[in-house]
């Protein structure tokens, strides 16, 4: 098969000839190193740098924007950002990486979403030399953080940004009701069916309902039924304890949820909590800042957090490391990306990061007073109780989680629509199993 | 060497069309051909394994895809049923004299002048079933509040009228170009034989329209089949799969999936049923007796 590839770019190479047009297409050729030709000076290096930062539209883009200057004051690299919506950042980064781009040299991605599948696929540079070149680098770092970047002992990654499910709720309404703030998932139903108020608008209880989207939320749920998407390479989707958990989940956007919620996923949720049309909601703590910013938030005074609520099986919510900094396989300037990075991940720059709302992965930063005293007392509180009890992963760790997460989100909107759980889950356990039976 | 330009004029004049179309158009195309009998996930370090029709296989077991298929053709053809219904009702309004015409014609074209993303945009605003204008609308008229996008069994109908919204003026533009190049004796000697208004518009207007309808309806057709950028600025296929076409699940396939050769095989099956459509199109034309 690979000389019918050969083949291929072969022709494509004489047809390029042929038009006279070689030049222009030897940038998307795609073969480069095998020619061993390295013509490029290498006096580049010493003049003044830019890097390009691929990254999310996230909290932490926009906190550290406004550091850049500082670092290029300090070391003479300007550093580029361009910024996308989770799925377009998949797909942009996806696309130029396998044409063998040189332009990215930083890259944020999503550990458990598109890490492995990256990582297999040849994107991202090998970490290992410039962190074993600092002494006891990694020893400050969350280990199951670290573990989520890691393969066979090498680092593609380094963890950024981490975060759990906590439960949001509306101060002012709980206490209105004169209800408790619910401990227990029993708590939360029996609180989100008195709070839930259509008529007024208000809805009880609202999360994701987006079907790739609502998995890793629905996650902590799962664990606290004593469930989980799967065991020794077996999908266990339709398992007793699964079930339960999928129709608790459905059942509550259904009957106290806000209309729409199939459509919803972080954003749009978040969206309705922060208008204050509903009184609970269940997403990760990094989005804290958008419902406690009063120029983001309408009810910025009166959110208040709680831990995850404990199932039947205790309270075990996902505690994750969601984005991380890779170097990108082709960048030119990967030393001056790894300075970038070090920079970012340094105990000064996360403290100061996480000072403004972006939870990091290092643990000297969360054990100090700085680290925590910006978030909301009860939230830092709740980060603190979820991570006790933690699961590290809040999605089926796999290679092909886009089409797995598809299929468990099947299951969520059967859950939320209020059609037949048990028959939705056993079509997905099926599709789920034969991803997992091709990952063997 | 002007000689040898002189000489071979024709190719120097139609050699940057050549080009551009050899580039831009066939290589892609042929790349996508070649990528859709191989396995590959995006990956720079295992090359494209050759799986011969694998991929064309697996699509045709995938209910998924049939369904995606199905959804592509029910959009296309009541989308396009209806805006030329409603198309060729506005253009014959529009050809008659009336205030402000001009006004009329020129708001007419707006929506479709309008960016589709932006268009998708403001729908899930007008769709938005909490607070959105169309079931405020809804609740004036005692009518209880829809889901729309969000409802698997409306979010196709939805999309319809979105589609229905913008692209209605585009076949009222071309039917209004032709009623304007229609001769009039036809209609003068009908009215002398003392046919109906009605009679006049089934005999006459409607067979001498015949062929601007169906460049219309064959414009819209192609662009109709593809439809992306709607269904993706408002539900993305969702919600689930009940607004998944062949054009999205494309992208799904291969961007959210990695499975870049199925993905290849799902559009050059979709090049084939865009390219037959257009075929079978140009005949009926043909048949119709009418030159390109």
């Amino acid at each position: 098969m690979k000389k019918n590839f050969v083949g291929f770019k072969k022709a494509a190479g004489v047809l390029a000839l042929a038009v006279g047009l070689s030049s222009a297409l030897a940038g998307c050729s795609g073969s480069d190193s095998s020619t061993g030709s390295k013509a490029p000076e290498k006096t580049t290096e010493k003049k003044v740098q830019e890097i390009r930062l691929v990254a999310a539209n996230h909290p932490w883009t926009e906190a550290i924007k406004a550091q850049l200057p500082e670092f290029e004051k300090e070391t003479g690299i300007k550093v580029k950002i361009d910024s996308y919506f989770e799925d377009q950042l998949t797909q942009k980064t996806s696309v130029e990486f396998a044409s063998n781009s040189k332009n990215i040299d930083v890259v944020m991605f999503r550990p458990l979403q598109d890490g492995k599948m990256f990582h297999k696929s040849g994107y991202f540079a090998d970490m290992t030399g410039y962190i074993s070149k600092e002494k006891d680098y990694t020893k400050d770092f969350i280990p199951s953080s670290l573990g989520s970047v890691q393969q066979d002992k090498k680092y593609f990654g380094l963890p950024l940004v981490t975060e759990t499910e906590v439960l949001y709720y509306r101060k002012d309404l709980l206490e209105k009701a004169g209800i408790e703030v619910p401990k227990t998932l029993e708590e939360l139903e029996a609180a989100a069916k008195k709070l839930n108020d259509p008529a007024n608008g208000v809805a009880g209880f609202v999360a994701r309902g987006k079907r790739a989207a609502a998995v890793t939320q629905f996650s902590s749920f799962l664990y606290g039924f004593g469930g989980d998407f799967m065991k020794d390479g077996k999908s266990t989707l339709t398992s007793p304890e699964a079930l339960k958990a999928f129709e608790y989940y459905g059942n509550l956007l259904n009957k106290y949820g806000p209309k729409g919620t199939l459509n919803m996923s972080w954003p749009e949720a978040m969206a309705v909590f922060t208008q204050g049309k509903a009184a609970f909601y269940t997403d990760a703590s990094s989005l804290f800042t958008n419902a406690t910013d009063p120029s983001k938030s309408a009810v910025a005074d009166k959110v208040g957090f709680a831990p995850f609520p404990a199932g039947p099986n205790g309270s075990k919510p996902y505690n994750v490391t969601s984005w991380a900094l890779g170097i990108g396989a082709n960048s030119e300037k990967k030393d001056a990306a790894w300075e970038f990075i070090k920079w970012v991940e340094s105990k000064e720059m996360v403290t100061k990061l996480q000072a403004e709302g972006n939870p990091g992965a290092r643990i000297s930063v969360w054990d100090s007073a700085e680290g925590t005293a910006k978030f909301p007392k009860d939230l830092a509180e709740s980060i603190a109780e979820n991570g006790k009890t933690g699961t590290s992963y809040d999605r089926p760790v796999v290679i092909n989680v886009g089409s797995a997460r598809d299929s468990i989100g099947d299951i969520i909107i059967a859950g939320i629509e209020g059609k037949d759980v048990k028959a939705a889950a056993e079509k997905a356990d099926g599709e789920f199993q034969k991803i997992l039976d091709s990952e063997k | 060497m002007t000689n040898w330009i002189d000489r071979h004029i024709k190719w120097v004049f139609t050699l940057p069309a050549v080009l551009f179309v050899g580039l831009m158009m066939v290589m892609p195309v042929g790349y996508t051909f070649w990528l859709s009998f191989h396995e590959w996930s995006m990956s720079n370090v295992t090359p494209p394994l050759w799986v011969a029709l694998d991929n064309y296989i697996a699509l045709f077991k995938d209910e998924l895809f049939l369904k995606s298929l199905w959804l592509m053709f029910y959009f296309t053809i009541v989308a396009v049923l209806i805006e030329t219904v409603l198309g060729v009702g506005i253009a014959i309004l529009m050809n008659q004299n009336i205030v402000g015409k001009g006004v009329v014609k020129t708001l007419f074209l707006l929506p479709m002048v309008a960016t589709p993303v932006a268009v998708g945009l403001i729908w899930v605003l007008i769709y938005e079933p909490n607070i959105g204008i169309a079931n405020i609308f809804l609740s004036k008229l005692g009518i209880p509040g829809q889901e729309w996008l969000t409802s698997q069994s409306l979010v196709m109908p939805s999309l319809i009228f979105i589609d229905v919204w913008e692209w209605t003026p585009m076949i009222a533009l071309i039917v209004l170009a032709g009623l304007v190049s229609l001769p009039k004796d036809p209609y003068e000697a009908a009215m002398i034989d003392g046919a109906t208004p009605w009679q006049s518009f089934t005999k006459i207007t409607l067979p001498l329209l015949k062929p601007t309808l169906y460049s219309a309806v064959l414009l819209r057709m192609i662009d109709a089949l593809k439809t992306f950028d709607i269904i993706y600025a408002t539900t993305q296929g969702g919600p689930g799969t009940s607004s998944q076409t062949t054009n999205i699940y494309g992208y799904v396939l291969g961007f959210q999936y990695f499975k870049i050769g199925q993905a290849s095989a799902l559009l050059m099956i979709f090049f084939i049923i865009v390219l037959s459509i257009s075929i079978f199109t140009i005949l009926l034309r043909k048949r119709a007796g009418v030159q390109l």
